[in-house]
């Protein structure tokens, strides 16, 4: 399954602002917490965790090395 | 659809006026919808209306002569934005881009200084509103300020690349941010500029060292 960003729905209030910035329709809230639909891959623009106000949602990096 | 009372309210600007001034007030009031990546600001146009976000997120921004973009804030609903060429007369200073669909009100400058006459009470909220805007745009200020963040930035991708025995620790832009002293902001500039500069590839989740050695350099020259 492709990578998704993290969500804590401990500190998701429910406010949707992620679900309207998601250029490609990845979120949705269920019962008041983000969801994401895993279905669509997300390409990590990292929109949703810019406009969260609570951390709730989080775009974290792998860092590698790729030998020449 | 007919602009909210309830929502005026929830203003900062116009969190201390009663009913009776918020219908006044709503008169003037328009409604602008925004598509997902429509500007609806160009910097250095004529200024011509103060805006709230009523509904969505919009980006503020600066393009450099470049073409590059430095996002100066992110606007929130209850939030404004073009408040002080509306106030000092001066042309845009910003770009703003609808990140999601929105739903902004807006109020015309003319009558904006009308609003200020008929209710004196509220400049004092439109005080702690510019008061607020400064402090941010100091902070960002200064972590714009450091020319060195790059490198800093560089040192931490270096410290934390995941090793032969398995995977480093995973970082948000934001914890790269609290380690560099730096916004999050920032730091997304700094990545994109290092992937220019071909010493690393963005790749979805993943932050890519193609080129070790100008990483290293960028780190030494930078610091």
């Amino acid at each position: 399954m492709a990578e998704m960003p993290v969500i804590d729905p401990k500190k998701c209030d429910g406010c949707g602002l992620c679900v309207g910035v998601c250029h490609l329709n990845a979120l949705a809230i269920v019962n008041n917490v983000i969801t994401i639909i895993e279905t669509v891959e997300c390409d990590w623009c990292t929109d949703c965790e810019a406009v969260c106000l609570t951390g709730a949602i989080s775009c974290p990096f792998e860092i590698i090395i790729q030998e020449p | 659809m007919a602009v909210q009372l309830e929502f005026l309210k929830s203003i900062l600007y116009f969190s201390d006026l009663g009913l009776a001034e918020l219908e006044s007030i709503r008169k003037l009031v328009f409604e602008k919808t925004a598509d997902r990546a429509e500007m609806v600001l160009l910097e250095g146009e004529s200024a011509a209306n103060l805006y709230f976000v009523a509904s969505g997120v919009v980006k503020v921004f600066k393009t450099s002569a470049e073409g590059k973009e430095q996002i100066l804030s992110i606007v929130r609903p209850g939030e404004s934005f073009n408040d002080v060429p509306v106030f000092d007369g001066g042309p845009n200073t910003v770009s703003a881009q609808a990140m999601g669909p929105v739903l902004l009100y807006g109020i015309k400058k003319n009558d904006i200084e009308a609003i200020l006459r008929n209710h004196p009470q509220i400049a004092l909220n439109v005080i702690k509103v510019l008061a607020g805007r400064v402090r941010h745009l100091v902070s960002l200020v200064e972590d714009l300020s450091f020319k060195h963040v790059i490198g800093r930035v560089a040192k931490i991708l270096l410290k934390y690349v995941g090793g032969e025995m398995g995977q480093g620790p995973r970082l948000t832009q934001q914890e790269m941010a609290a380690m560099a002293g730096t916004a999050r902001e920032v730091v997304g500039r700094s990545l994109k500029a290092l992937e220019e500069e071909g010493a690393i590839k963005l790749d979805r989740h993943r932050i890519i060292i193609t080129d070790k050695e100008a990483l290293q350099k960028i780190m030494e020259v930078s610091s």
